[in-house]
Parts: C-alpha cells; sequence; structure tokens
C-alpha cells in the first residue's frame, strides 16, 4: 500500500528496524568476520568509555569526595544559588523566546518562497558557525562601554553587557538555531498540502496553525527546545564575554564553576558540575523520550496497516 | 451551483500554463479536465478552488453567476480532494471529517451533537462508519480516499472539486472506486470537476469531458462526442490508441500511396500533407481480397491475452506496423499466424490536414 510518508524525528529509526526483521545481524550474508566485528565493536566501546563516560563519572566522584555534607553546603553559598538562579532566569527568557523565533523562521521558510530565503537559511546557522567568544564579542562591540551604542545607553542608565541583560542576549543568540533547524527539514517535508486542505475547509490562519502546523510538528518542537534548553544553560563562551564575572550578579552556572576551580575549591567546583551534568543527563532522557514518543505511534499505526487492507471495499 | 470560467490566464516564471481558458459546467454536471502533465488542468482546478489566483486582471471564476474571483479559498465554500489526499495525520477520522465544522466561527457552528450526528452520515455515505477512530496512517488509499471525500462534503460544499481523485491507488481499488464516485454522484447530485490525465476514467465516469493541451482547452464534450467526432489531432491522439496514415490531398480526397480515403472537409486544399488517424478497432482483417480499399500486409505479431486480440500487420511497403484490435471469435475465424498475409480495410478514419507544425 502507498503510505503516506511517515516523518520518524531521527533519520535512523527505518534502519534500526531493519535488522530485526531479517533477523539479526548475522544473517547477512556479506557480513565481515566476528574478529572483525567484534574488534571494531570493542575499539568503539573503549572509545566511549575513556573519552564520555569516565568523565562524566568523575564529575560526580569528585563532587561526592569530601562526603554528601561537603557536597550540599556547596548549593548552600549565595553566590552558588545566585548562579543558579540566574542560569535559570537566562533559560526561561532564551527558550521561549527562540521557541517563537524558531517556529516563525521555520514556518517561513519551509512554506513559502521568498527571495533572500537562502540568505536566511544561511544566517540561522550563523551561531553555529562563529565562535561563542566571537557572539559575545559583538554584544560588548555594540553595547559596551566603548561600543556603537555604549555612550547612549551609558546617558539613559542602562546597562547591558556585565548585566544579565546583555547575558540573556547572548544565550539567544548561541542557542537562536536549535528550533529552527530542527523544525526546517520536517516543515518541509511535510509540504503545505494539509493547510491548503485546511484553508479550502474554511479554517482561518491561526487556526491552521493551531490545529494543523503545530500538532504536525510538536514533537520536533519539543526536541528542539530540550536541546536549546540544554545550550542555554551550559553556554559558557559567549556568556564569559559579557558577563564580568560579578560574583552573585552576573555569573551563571558554568561561570561560577571555573572561578570555584581556579580558586581550587575543587569539591564546590564539582557539585555545580554535577548539576550541569545532571541537566544533560536529564536532556539525554527527555530527548530519548521525545523521539521514542514520536516514533510510537507511527509503528503503533504501520501494525494495523496490515488490517486496514483487510477491510479495504 | 454552475461554474463558468472566463478568459483565465495563468504564468508561472515564464510558463503559460493557462493561455485564456474558457469554461461552462452545467449544475449538477460532472466534468472531467482531461489531459497530460502539464497541460494545466490541475491549475485551472485550483483556480477554481481560489488556491492559485489568476494572472493580475485576468479572467474570472463565476458560481452561479456570482463572480468569486476575489474571495478567498475559504470564502468560496468549495471541497477540494486532494490527489495525496491531505489528510490531516495526527487526527482521527471522526476529526479529520469535523475540522470544517469545527473551524466556523462560533455562532453558527454546529452544536457537538449535531457534528456528531453530521460525521456519523457522512462515514455511511462513504462506507466506513467502523473507522471513525482510525488514524489517517491505519488506512488503505481507498479508504484514505473515501475520508477525504467525506471531509471535503462535510463544509456542504457548492462545489466539489477532485484533483487525480484515483491517481495514486492501484488499478483495482481505482476501478472500484470510480464506479462508486459515479453512483455518489448520481445520489448527491452536487456540481463536480474532476482532473484526470487517464482518458478510460473520464469516459467512463463524467459527463462531459474537457480535454487540455498546453494551457488551452482542445474540446469540451460528451464522452461520446469526444471520442467519436474528436475536433483535433491531438484529442483523436490522447483519447485512444491510433493509427496515423500520412499523405496528401489530391483532388478532394487523401492519397496514401496507392489508397485514397475520402475528405470531409472539402475547404482544404489540394497537394496539402495530411494525416488519416485510425483506431485500431476501426480495422477489418481479411484473409482474402474482398471490396474496395483493401490494402495487403503481412502479420508481425500477435497478442492473445485479454478480451481483444491486438494484431501488428506490417504494410505492404514496410513503411510502418499499424496496430489492428479484433474480437477473439474474429481472430479464431481467420486463424492467423506470424508472417502471414493479411489483407486490411479501413472502416473508419478521420483525417487532419496538417495546418500546425508538430
Amino acid at each position: 500500500m502507498s503510505a503516506i510518508p511517515l516523518h520518524p524525528l531521527t533519520p535512523n529509526s527505518n534502519l534500526a528496524r531493519l535488522p530485526r526483521r531479517t533477523g539479526g545481524v548475522q544473517s547477512f550474508p556479506n557480513a565481515e568476520p566476528a574478529w572483525i566485528r567484534w574488534s571494531l565493536i570493542a575499539v568503539s566501546l573503549a572509545f566511549l568509555a575513556s573519552f564520555l563516560f569516565v568523565p562524566l563519572t568523575a564529575v560526580f566522584w569528585e563532587a561526592f569526595r569530601k562526603g554528601a555534607a561537603v557536597y550540599w553546603a556547596s548549593f548552600q553559598d549565595p553566590d552558588a544559588r545566585s548562579a543558579i538562579r540566574l542560569t535559570l532566569l537566562t533559560a526561561m527568557i532564551a527558550v521561549p523566546l527562540n521557541l517563537v523565533f524558531g517556529v516563525a523562521a521555520a514556518w517561513a521558510i519551509a512554506k513559502f518562497d521568498f527571495p533572500g530565503k537562502s540568505v536566511l537559511i544561511t544566517l540561522i546557522d550563523l551561531p553555529f558557525a562563529v565562535s561563542p567568544v566571537v557572539s559575545g564579542l559583538i554584544y560588548v562591540l555594540l553595547f559596551g562601554a566603548q561600543g556603537w551604542w555604549g555612550p547612549w545607553l551609558a546617558a539613559h542608565n542602562i546597562r547591558i553587557i556585565f548585566a544579565t541583560p546583555g547575558i540573556v542576549l547572548a544565550t539567544i543568540f548561541v542557542t537562536f538555531p536549535f528550533v529552527a533547524r530542527e523544525l526546517i527539514p520536517l516543515m518541509q517535508s511535510q509540504g503545505t498540502e494539509e493547510e491548503q486542505a485546511a484553508i479550502v475547509l474554511g479554517a482561518n490562519g491561526w487556526q491552521t496553525f493551531f490545529r494543523v502546523t503545530l500538532p504536525n510538528i510538536r514533537w520536533g518542537l519539543l526536541y528542539g527546545v530540550i536541546l536549546c534548553n540544554a545550550r542555554a544553560m551550559g553556554e559558557f563562551g559567549a556568556v564569559s564575554v559579557v558577563s564580568g564575572h560579578v560574583r552573585g550578579l552576573t555569573n551563571t552556572m558554568p561561570l561560577h564553576i571555573e572561578i570555584l576551580y581556579n580558586e581550587y575549591q575543587f569539591a564546590a567546583a564539582f557539585a555545580v558540575a554535577s548539576l550541569l551534568a545532571m541537566l544533560a543527563l536529564i536532556t539525554l532522557a527527555a530527548k530519548t523520550a521525545v523521539t521514542w514518543k514520536s516514533r510510537g505511534p507511527l509503528e503503533d499505526h504501520a501494525n494495523h496497516n496490515s488490517t486496514g487492507d483487510a477491510h479495504e471495499h | 451551483m454552475s461554474i463558468e470560467v472566463r478568459d483565465v490566464h495563468k504564468t508561472f516564471g515564464t510558463f503559460a500554463a493557462l493561455k485564456g481558458v474558457s469554461l461552462k459546467i452545467q449544475s449538477g454536471e460532472l466534468m472531467a479536465l482531461l489531459g497530460p502533465s502539464g497541460s494545466g488542468k490541475t491549475t485551472l482546478l485550483r483556480i477554481i478552488a481560489g488556491l492559485e489566483t489568476p494572472d493580475d486582471g485576468s479572467g474570472d471564476i463565476l458560481f452561479h453567476g456570482e463572480n468569486v474571483a476575489a474571495l478567498r479559498a475559504a470564502a468560496r465554500h468549495v471541497g477540494f480532494v486532494f490527489q495525496h489526499y491531505a489528510l490531516f495525520r495526527h487526527m482521527t477520522v471522526f476529526e479529520n471529517i469535523a475540522f470544517g465544522l469545527r473551524v466556523r466561527p462560533r455562532r453558527n457552528r454546529p452544536s457537538n451533537d449535531a457534528i456528531r450526528g453530521k460525521v456519523a452520515s457522512l462515514l455511511k455515505l462513504v462506507q466506513l462508519e467502523n473507522f471513525a477512530g482510525r488514524y489517517p496512517s491505519q488506512l488503505s488509499g481507498g479508504q484514505r480516499q473515501r475520508v477525504a471525500l467525506a471531509r471535503a462534503l462535510a463544509v456542504e460544499p457548492r462545489v466539489l472539486l477532485l484533483d487525480e481523485p484515483f491517481g495514486s491507488l492501484d488499478a483495482k481499488v481505482r476501478k472500484e472506486l470510480r464506479a462508486w464516485i459515479r453512483r455518489l454522484h448520481d445520489e448527491i447530485h452536487i456540481t463536480s470537476v474532476f482532473v484526470t490525465h487517464d482518458q478510460d476514467e473520464a469516459l467512463e465516469v463524467a459527463d462531459r469531458v474537457a480535454v487540455m493541451n498546453e494551457g488551452a482547452i482542445e474540446q469540451i464534450g460528451t464522452p461520446e462526442e469526444v471520442y467519436d467526432q474528436p475536433a483535433s489531432a491531438f484529442v483523436y491522439q490522447f483519447l485512444g490508441n491510433v493509427n496515423i496514415f500520412e499523405g496528401r490531398i489530391r483532388n478532394g480526397r487523401l492519397r496514401i500511396g496507392c489508397l485514397e480515403l475520402p475528405v470531409s472537409s472539402p475547404e482544404s486544399a489540394d497537394n496539402q500533407p495530411a494525416r488519416a488517424y485510425v483506431r485500431p478497432h476501426d480495422i477489418e482483417l481479411a484473409r482474402i481480397v474482398a471490396g474496395e480499399g483493401v490494402r495487403r500486409g503481412t502479420v508481425q505479431h500477435i497478442h492473445t491475452a485479454g478480451p481483444i486480440v491486438r494484431v501488428g500487420v506490417r504494410t505492404f511497403d514496410g513503411s510502418q506496423t499499424i496496430e489492428v484490435e479484433i474480437a477473439r471469435e474474429k481472430h479464431q475465424e481467420l486463424d492467423l499466424r506470424v508472417g502471414n498475409v493479411v489483407y486490411y480495410r479501413m472502416r473508419h478514419s478521420q483525417i487532419f490536414v496538417e495546418d500546425y507544425s508538430i
């Protein structure tokens, strides 16, 4: 039967099912000898262990080395609390804004043709292409005391650089591509026919967006938001340039960790770092859950297809 | 509700998709827009629906005499069935069909009970009563097509427009569905236009057929009219298999080698090149010479599968192979073998003078 093209969020999800159908890797007649396969697997596992698992464990190991009491005490420090608060605040502003920007940009790019479209697509990738330090410097150049708008801002008593607005701006810039890049290919593959159908049925623009476009991209959107949030909380380079490292005021968690580390407060540094590591683990779990969830109903549907054909009149 | 299209032009970049198309569809009629791909038929359908706009300042679209050219698609109250159905993939069959009713402004939105009743009756109409809770991906192609139809009908459209409604179905489902659509139309009598590139489909289902080519309508007529009296060589060729004989006009008759055929249009000038178009089933075969206008050839191939037998006959001078279709009984009676000599005669032909360049 001709299936409406499904759009698994992970491109390899179809491949992932392939071995199961054919009864496992071994059944491929042109498979490599066992010792090659096993040594390749061993090399990959050794690499993963030494570069990913060991460092991650080390973070928690170091954090708890002096006991749970020291660990918890690290979070009693007002500067640490302020850093956590600022990080959460930054993410709370940057993520929703990038959600809106990202959906708007993806929608415009995927569903419409306009002059300058390819320029816009390239611009969306700019924050990924540019070093985060440069991203931070751009804002210093614009809003800093010696910057373009610095004197005007100083005259009106508005602080952007070395203050929360600068941190938020730099974070928004650095995390902008996540949502948009996740959505553009998804929306392009879905095309505009469903929207056209909605319009012919009498739906207005908002109804079409909220009832047709948005539900179709919800899993991709959630996926983008999770990644965007992880980066917003973990961003170091750009934020470091614009923050000024004022303790208790403009320090985010990554900056706070660096300061603690430089002051040889390893337990405290690793305690805060363990929070970011936890965030990473939660992000991965959420990401996997979203991928699984978005694929789940499709697999479910695929199972029903056979029964659907049986009922064909 | 009649539809009238007046002098519509549509250009995509430098490509003229429609070159001044005018068309009138009677109320309650089922009209087919038939043509090869790129002939502008889908563009015309989308312009009627309001999904495309005609070129600036060209053309009017009238529904029942009222000009709707300035109305948005949403305000035209048309039902549109997309080629790939465009069902809302995240909604159940029920919600798909109810969509057009749910998005109405509150003051003329039916109550939930009314919507449920309406959807139930539509599901019955398209014979999918037990599928209300399914998602589109759980349906077969034919079922999706019928859901798309029910969804389009739910808003009680003034006209129903279908873009290649059977295009992406397999041959068997396609046949069943087109007979079903014809019956459905006889039941609900909504003015309908459907686009197709399949001449059998158009001739079987439609009340009238508009044959389109290169952005213009070549002929409009009942299936019998367009098939039996094609207005142009294009229509003749497009509506079925055809043998073409090239010749010249001499003294009001078309001469093809030693054969002469009468020319119906006497105004055609002498010595003009012309072509005779003959359908494969309009050629008679015989083993012996009998009557006038008989020519000789040799059997080159015979395909006996199916209800009719197709025989390829090489002309005597070897210049071309003509396709002939004969009934199975006739084939048994003639007892043809490849290489046999046969005599063939055109029962019916149509001649088009080459006043255009091909």
